[in-house]
């Protein structure tokens, strides 16, 4: 078990895939850093040995923001709009799609389960 | 899409000639506004602007964080003020 930038413990799976266990990492971000750490995209976890996981923890703790402290930034862009109180800060006071999308149906992901109102009538012709 | 970098940020031009007399008198009174697609340059901070929102106009005091924002978006053009509690008659 590899233990790289704090909490994360990918295993048994190549690096490039591993490595996007941790906050902040991607498909592509984990290339560029196994590419220059100059470790194969293809070697797993396991392969690796004291030297190249140190050369990856050292990348990233040089170029990347991840976890903690990437987490804390994005909450902290988030409350510097909801703060100035502008549209975009307003969607997210009241959890609802903060890019223009339709809230008429869908946009579920946002709003959560559905709160069915009780005793809505049906629409009869 | 974003705008091109190579025009600048795009303020009403009148707007900004406000701006300009009322920071060299160093006085502040609100400016009225309907130029919602004006960004917010850093010479803006502390005045206030009155946005026109289609009915009236929300003052809006510029803060520094704002910057590099539009005016409009501080000047919401709807208001939604919930659904109808409960239809009349029938049980509940």
């Amino acid at each position: 078990m590899a233990r790289i930038a704090g909490v994360d413990i990918p295993d048994k799976k190549r690096g490039e895939i591993a490595l996007t266990y941790i906050y902040g990492i991607g498909r592509s971000s984990a290339r560029t850093i196994l590419a220059k750490a100059g470790i194969s995209v293809d070697k797993k976890v396991l392969e690796w040995n004291d030297e190249e996981s140190g050369a990856i923890r050292r990348i990233i703790g040089e170029d990347f923001k991840t976890e903690g402290v990437l987490r804390s930034e994005v909450q902290m862009s988030i409350k510097r709009l909801m703060d100035i109180g502008c549209y975009r800060g307003l969607r997210h006071r009241k959890g609802l799609p903060v890019r223009g999308q339709r809230t008429k149906n869908n946009s579920r992901t946002r709003k959560g389960k559905r709160k069915t109102i009780a005793n809505k009538k049906k629409v009869t012709k | 899409m974003a705008r091109s970098l190579k025009k600048g940020p795009y303020i009403d031009y009148r707007l900004m000639g406000k701006i300009v007399i009322q920071n060299q008198s160093g006085k502040k009174s609100v400016i009225k506004t309907w130029s919602r697609r004006s960004m917010i340059s850093p010479d803006f901070i502390g005045h206030t602007f009155a946005v026109h929102n289609g009915n009236k106009f929300i003052p809006v005091y510029v803060t520094e964080n704002m910057v590099g924002h539009k005016l409009g978006e501080f000047s919401p053009t709807r208001n939604f003020r919930g659904h109808v509690a409960k239809k009349d008659k029938g049980k509940r």
